[in-house]
């Protein structure tokens, strides 16, 4: 509703009036976020250009560094795509359905988020690696760095959506029948466009969640440069073999790509935000 | 004609529907009214298809829809709460129904324009629906409803949401609109003014059962039990007859059949003046007198008087029952 005539705000008074808490818990707002985020975030990227803008592009299109870079970009793009789809999926059983132990499925949910992630990759190895007991070997192949990387965004999409499905009109989607509509016609034109902003916001998550991953890709995944390896292994690895600028250089990208996605998704739930 | 047959409805162990049957005439506007908890809510929506039934029929012009979904029904809903699609214009709302149809868009246009004209909506069509007021959301959603020529309109306290003064006039609007559209039409309310002033027959419901169906003058004046005499309007009781209060006379001299009182409050209450008495056994009674009645009569806190029962006899209704005392 960007049409909409929205009435100003009356203008601020010395007196804080407005609920707001005051200079000092500003300050401290400030202080913690600056500590915490912008100086380490300041750090890396002078670090990154150390040596020069020059050195910087030779560090990111290195072979092994670019392909790191676009085999992690397009990969949690599929698995945040992934996510939106079974996300979707999940949110609607647990809010719409009624089974036995709902609430133990519920809370199952959470368990890759309380899971430290390298636990889930040592699972991942007993299940899908070379000594699989089901019989299917991922080990060191993209796919197991896709189901590694969907296991740790699982809650992402589920629990953004959950909640916006609890709200939504139960009666307009009546009325959409009463007007003629399938369910298929009523959850793509009633329930979709309000889920939109939710299904935007978590996917935006999983993905800056799994562009940075490492800890359950790491021993799945099997980091085979040019194949298997993500950017955060490739990261570590220049770590390892002490050259910081280059592991920085990479560091950043991964920080542009991230903040340029999740950025564009709040800018385009902000304009269609009528919903 | 909507023909209901025998429907019962069970939500686990509460009965919300016990054998109920109902027919709706032919462009009538039929009104379901009775308290909440009465069925009347599950009735329209079973009819709707919203709901199913655990037994019975219905059938809307001559179709068997007992076992038809609500798209398939040829019905328009309206909610109490509007139900409207928030992310569309009212344009697009309105013109949902037609969409989905295939309906060519000039041909989608052109009939949304004519109905929200109707509607009084005429210049709204590229708002929002939170940009609208809860009386324009409501006529919207009628508009939406109208738009698929449905065979029969269902009202589902419609006007519930709104504030008093947008109801009445909302009210006065809907019986308008029913006389130049004449969709059979079937409106559940709780209110009974509501429901005596716009509908043309009204079924009254109570626990799961109906209880008469009339036009409302023979609701009001030939009441068949002591629920709809009291559902439609204030009973007085006087010697275990029920009567309205308006139906009393106050007279300052004893005479055949009369009854002695003694007045405890006089209520000026416009043109009418509600007069609260006590019998002479004790027992409350008030009388509804116009004003010029109680300006004759001059009376005051502790004054005598004698009731007199005047107006219809068929009107009053003789009750053992004693829960009906205290009716007000």
């Amino acid at each position: 509703m960007a049409s909409l005539a929205v009435p100003k705000p009356p203008a601020r008074t010395r007196r804080n009036l407005g609920g707001g808490v005051g200079p000092i818990g500003l300050g401290v707002a400030s202080l913690w976020l600056s500590l915490i985020v912008l100086l380490p975030l300041a750090a890396v990227f002078t670090k990154s250009l150390e040596a020069g803008p020059a050195e910087f592009w030779d560090a990111i299109t290195a072979p092994s560094a670019r392909y790191a870079l676009l085999l992690t970009t397009a990969i949690s793009a599929l698995v945040a795509l992934i996510n939106v789809v079974t996300g979707t999926l999940i949110a609607w059983v647990l809010v719409r359905d009624e089974f036995r132990g709902k609430s133990l499925v519920n809370a199952i949910i959470d368990l890759p988020f309380a899971l430290p992630t390298i636990v889930a990759s040592i699972v991942l190895l007993s299940l899908y690696g070379p000594r699989s007991p089901v019989g299917i070997h991922l080990y060191a192949t993209k796919p197991a760095v896709i189901v590694a990387l969907a296991f740790v965004t699982l809650p992402f999409v589920v629990r953004s959506v959950q909640p916006v499905l609890m709200e939504v009109d139960r009666e307009a989607e009546q009325a959409a029948a009463s007007l003629g509509a399938s369910g298929w016609t009523t959850f793509r034109s009633i329930i979709l466009p309000a889920l939109y902003p939710a299904l935007l916001g978590g996917a935006g998550l999983a993905f800056a969640r799994a562009i940075g991953e490492f800890g359950s890709v790491v021993l799945i995944g099997g980091g085979i440069p040019r194949d298997t390896e993500v950017a955060s292994q490739y990261i570590a690895k220049q770590i390892e073999t002490d050259r910081p600028a280059s592991a920085a250089a990479v560091s950043v990208t991964l920080l542009a790509i991230s903040f340029v996605v999740l950025f564009a998704i709040r800018w385009f739930t902000k304009r269609k935000g009528v919903a | 004609m909507i023909t209901v047959s025998n429907v019962s409805k069970h939500f686990g162990d509460f009965t919300a529907l016990d054998d109920v049957s109902l027919e709706v005439p032919d462009g009538s506007l039929t009104a379901l009214l009775g308290p909440s908890g009465s069925g009347k809510s599950t009735l329209l929506r079973i009819i709707g298809g919203l709901e199913w039934a655990d037994a019975g029929s219905v059938v809307i012009h001559g179709d068997d829809v007992t076992n038809v979904p609500p798209q398939k029904r040829g019905i328009g809903f309206v909610f109490q709460h509007y139900a409207a699609f928030k992310h569309m214009t009212v344009r697009d709302n309105v013109g949902f129904g037609l969409k989905i149809r295939k309906t060519p868009k000039d041909k989608i246009d052109a009939r949304v324009d004519e109905l929200l004209n109707i509607v009084g909506l005429g210049g709204f069509a590229k708002r929002y629906p939170s940009q609208l007021s809860g009386g324009q959301r409501q006529r919207m959603a009628l508009a939406r409803a109208l738009a698929v020529e449905p065979k029969v309109l269902l009202l589902d306290e419609p006007f519930g949401a709104l504030d008093a003064k947008v109801r009445t006039e909302l009210r006065e609007w809907l019986r308008r609109l029913h006389d130049e559209v004449h969709v059979t039409t079937l409106l559940v309310t709780h209110d009974q003014e509501e429901a005596l002033s716009i509908a043309d027959n009204i079924a009254v419901m109570d626990n799961a059962h109906i209880e008469q169906v009339g036009g409302p003058r023979e609701l009001y004046d030939r009441p068949a039990n002591p629920f709809v005499m009291g559902f439609l309007g204030p009973v007085a009781k006087v010697d275990g007859t029920l009567v309205r209060p308006h139906d009393i006379a106050l007279r300052t001299q004893p005479d055949a059949g009369t009854r002695e009182a003694q007045v405890m409050r006089v209520s000026h209450l416009g043109f009418e003046v509600r007069v609260d008495l006590e019998l002479s056994d004790g027992k409350p009674v008030f009388a509804q007198l116009t004003r010029y009645e109680a300006a004759q009569l001059e009376l005051a806190g502790g004054d005598i008087v004698w009731l007199a029962l005047t107006g219809d006899s068929d009107a009053r209704l003789v009750s053992e029952d004693d829960r009906l005392d205290a009716v007000a």
